[in-house]
């Protein structure tokens, strides 16, 4: 929204090349390990890394100025970087004025924002965030922001992302090799899925599902005429099943039963369904409600393309035969659209794929020999063109980039004498979100495969609880049992807990509370406390 | 960078000033072997069978370790380099086991090609070497410490690329090895078992553990795919024997992750063959999942949504792509969506 396009602004291969790396909200070595490589890449030729994280994260460890701030205060903590910023002179004139629009509030909003005023709120030190401004404004001109769902999963995140993004437009740090924003991407096909119009509001290439022009192209193209409507995400189907108004859900590679927030709404949600069609390679907990579980075929087993964190296309390409009698995704949806008297008559991917780039800007010049050795990093307008490195180069997508001024937003739930901690969510190195691959390889699984809570050093001593022993987890929503991993990792008054384990799921806990424009749910901060198992 | 003006066997070419010898030679194409070099490691000139000649040196210079200069004159195939060369295999092979026929990377092992190409059949030094596959109780990385050649590159890119320190050379001498701190199981170190240390092995001594005994290296196909984790997008080669996929592998120089994996790149395939995969279809009849064949299955789905669509309106459907299907996957099901159901609640796992 502030330059014009979600994706990383930059290669993979141009972090190593970072001088100033500013991490927020992100823990490269454990949910992106090879990025995280290139990163060390950068810490050995002697870049300085800024850390904040309420997690004392690998980098941490290395960084020049490390910000152990409180879970959902990130925009108070930006916002006071870019008051140090303007009261310093620091920021990037000339871009400012050439290059954005709506930079005067964003001023006015952080006047009194000093770090000194919201150090105590923030739970950091004014001086660290004052040596963090000057370092992320005036280093180095390679100064590059990565973060992720540390900054996305809360009820302003779409507020946060957009305060990062007024934070490198104030300095000029965006549109040059090694110098941008950089949002990694947590699933192998996130940025994919997103490209192809997965979304009720956008179709294929971000295009409005709304805007008359583009429905009429993609209605002559699919000869139908589309609805007018506005379509629910996913929280929202989820909503109305549970009040009536849904009543089938064809599900495809997801697992809502674990990964969205307060399990038990969601199983009462699905439980209504008239029909709950569930398509995976697993039994997965949501599929043990379906009516009709349909077996589809691994990534080793199917032809197509997969886009990566920095917008590259990459090939898929079929290994083994599709086990048992399962299917290709592809082909089942075709044979159901098939018995709904609409042709869906594809004989590959390939003209799947050659479909989408007659459709979308983004792919036009995409096909399966083009990526035949190697991807394509989109915008990739005409088959002449080699594909994009870095975004926003002298212009951005939407033209002038956009300021906007956000007040901070305290989190859905605040904590309370009963509540007294802050419980917040996420992934492990050695697991994958809801575990149902990771936990079925032997040598994975060998490293962990049971529930724990990263506990501080003091929160556990205040409560007798000792490294190893098993506690309870209790929220409004619910409880769950896990192994306390005691240690500095956690800050003082903040537990985490990892997502993977369906035996003692964290998402039992979490609070369906979402962000106002993205849907995305809170699973980073919500209220809790620990209660050690009797005997 | 400045460009500078060198010679190799006896043709001149412009390459930048801060490459190595080996570096210049590749991009004419002449082959000089390596044992201890890696790409994406910095050169020790550990083994010396990269030695080449240059011009005004008295001694021959290892070539991966040796950056040019102008002016360089080199020869990296002469005959004094041949028999140095040699050498330094038949001492390699002074304490090398020689079960080739039994040895897992028989066919893609780097010291036995050289022992090939410069026809070195026996060691003049020969004397049985001590060690053998490691006990470790770790179920993904095996390590032979008789096959060890010491070049290393193990120790090296788990310093210097993937910074664990888990791993460093112990003991002098012949009893020098590598392993952990006191020489422990990788499960007691700080080891994330990437198998990094596997990918830069050039011999035998390291190879992946579930892999072992399973296939020859030339009966594998390797098939050049993208990993199914997380959003890097690794590219990775599924080593595949009969319709099973063995290992998964990478190469120095694709893009985006140079020949780097994570664990669950390199070890997460479990999950494909795994006797959990879903093989039928399946309908609930009451109320247990019961399996039925496509046709039951497509014919009942496609009803069932017909009467929902024309009963309740399209928009009491509601279809949900995957962030771990393909892109063509997910096209087709927001299509599904809007074409075929007539609704736009479509959504996709994006925020989890």
């Amino acid at each position: 929204m502030s330059f014009g396009s979600g994706a990383m602004t930059n290669s993979i291969r141009e972090i190593k090349d970072c001088e100033v790396l500013f991490l927020i909200g992100c823990n490269p070595t454990e949910a992106h390990p090879v990025i995280a490589l290139e990163m060390k890449k950068a810490l050995k030729r002697g870049a300085t890394f800024i850390v904040a994280d309420p997690r004392k994260i690998w980098f941490a460890k290395h960084a020049k100025v490390y910000l152990q701030h409180k879970p959902g205060t990130d925009i108070l903590l930006i916002s006071a970087m870019m008051n140090v910023i303007l009261s310093e002179g620091l920021e990037d004139k000339e871009f400012i004025k050439n290059r954005t629009e709506g930079f005067e509030e964003v001023r006015e909003l952080v006047k009194d924002i000093t770090p000194e005023k919201v150090a105590a709120e923030v739970g950091v030190n004014a001086a660290d965030i004052r040596e963090a401004a000057r370092i992320y404004a005036s280093q180095s001109e390679k100064t590059a922001i990565f973060y992720t769902l540390g900054i996305t999963e809360h009820t302003c995140g779409t507020d946060n992302v957009r305060t990062l993004a007024n934070l490198a437009m104030l300095t000029g740090h965006i549109g040059k090799p090694s110098t941008g924003v950089n949002p990694l991407r947590g699933q192998n096909n996130v940025q994919g899925a997103c490209d192809m119009g997965t979304s009720c509001d956008k179709l294929p290439g971000y295009q409005s599902a709304y805007d008359p022009v583009i429905k009429e192209k993609f209605g002559k193209a699919w000869g139908v005429k589309l609805t007018e409507t506005k379509g629910f995400s996913l929280p929202e189907m989820i909503d109305e099943a549970d009040e009536g108004g849904l009543k089938a859900m064809y599900i495809m590679g997801q697992d809502p039963v674990m990964s969205e927030p307060d399990q038990h709404a969601v199983k009462r949600a699905l439980g209504k369904l008239d029909l709950l069609i569930v398509q995976d390679i697993f039994l997965c907990e949501t599929a043990k409600l379906a009516h009709v579980v349909l077996p589809g075929a691994s990534f080793a087993e199917k032809d197509g393309t997969f886009t990566n964190s920095e917008r590259r296309v990459q090939r898929v390409r079929k290994a083994i035969e599709p086990i048992g009698n399962c299917k290709p995704d592809w082909e089942i949806i075709c044979e159901i659209a098939k018995r709904m008297d609409y042709p869906m008559n594809y004989a590959s991917p390939k003209e799947i794929l050659d479909e989408v780039a007659s459709l979308s800007a983004h792919y036009a010049g995409i096909n399966f020999e083009r990526i035949e050795h190697m991807g394509i990093q989109w915008p990739c307008p005409d088959t002449s063109h080699p594909g994009t490195q870095f975004l926003h180069k002298g212009k951005f997508t939407r033209g002038l980039g956009k300021f906007f001024a956000l007040p901070h937003r305290a989190p859905a739930e605040q904590t309370d004498e009963e509540y007294p901690l802050i419980l917040s969510s996420g992934r492990t190195l050695y697991h994958y979100n809801v575990g149902t691959m990771t936990r079925r390889s032997e040598s994975i699984a060998q490293k962990t495969n049971d529930c724990f809570v990263e506990i501080n050093n003091i929160d556990a001593g205040r409560r007798g609880i000792i490294n190893g022993e098993m506690v309870k987890i209790i929220t409004r929503r619910g409880e769950v049992d896990a192994r306390a991993e005691v240690s500095s990792k956690a800050k003082e008054g903040v537990i985490w807990m990892p997502m993977h384990f369906a035996e003692a799921s964290v998402n039992k806990l979490t609070i369906a509370a979402f962000d106002n424009i993205t849907q995305t749910a809170e699973y980073k901060v919500c209220s809790a406390r620990l209660e050690k198992l009797a005997g | 960078m400045a460009k500078i003006a060198i010679t190799i066997n006896d043709k001149t070419i412009k390459v930048e000033e801060d490459s190595t010898i080996l570096w210049a030679a590749n991009t004419i194409g002449a082959q000089i072997p390596t044992l201890c070099h890696d790409f994406r490691l910095k050169p020790v000139g550990a083994c010396r069978v990269c030695v080449v000649e240059v011009k005004g040196e008295e001694r021959l210079v290892s070539s991966c370790a040796t950056k040019v200069w102008a002016g360089m004159v080199v020869q990296t195939d002469t005959e004094r380099v041949h028999n140095a060369r040699k050498a330094v295999i038949e001492l390699l092979l002074s304490n090398h086991p020689t079960d080739c026929m039994t040895c897992e990377v028989c066919g893609n092992c780097t010291l036995q090609d050289l022992a090939h190409k410069y026809d070195v059949r026996e060691s003049r030094y020969y004397a049985k070497p001590t060690g053998g596959i490691k006990e470790d109780r770790n179920r993904a990385i095996q390590f032979d410490s008789s096959k060890c050649i010491l070049c290393g590159r193990c120790v090296r890119i788990c310093n210097e690329v993937q910074q664990d320190e888990a791993i460093n050379f112990i003991g002098r001498g012949f009893d020098m090895t590598i392993g952990p701190a006191f020489n422990d199981s990788l499960l007691d170190s700080s080891c994330v078992l990437c198998g990094q240390c596997v990918s830069a092995c050039p011999v035998g001594a390291l190879v992946e553990k579930q892999a072992a005994g399973k296939a020859r290296a030339w009966e594998l196909e390797k098939v050049h795919t993208v990993c199914g984790y997380c959003g890097v997008g690794c590219n990775i080669f599924l080593n595949v024997k009969d319709d099973k996929v063995v290992k998964v592998t990478s190469e120095v120089g694709t893009v985006p992750n140079d020949g780097n994996l994570c664990i669950k790149g390199r070890f997460g395939k479990d999950m494909v063959h795994h006797p959990d995969r879903l093989k039928e279809p399946m309908i609930r009849k009451n109320g247990n999942l019961e399996e039925v064949t496509w046709d039951e299955a497509f014919d009942y789905i496609a009803d069932k949504l017909q009467k929902i669509k024309d009963e309740d309106g399209p928009d009491s459907i509601g279809c949900i792509a995957s962030s771990r299907c393909t892109n063509e996957e997910d096209y087709l099901m927001q299509k599904f969506a809007r074409a075929v159901i007539g609704t736009n609640n479509i959504d996709e796992c994006a925020r989890t």
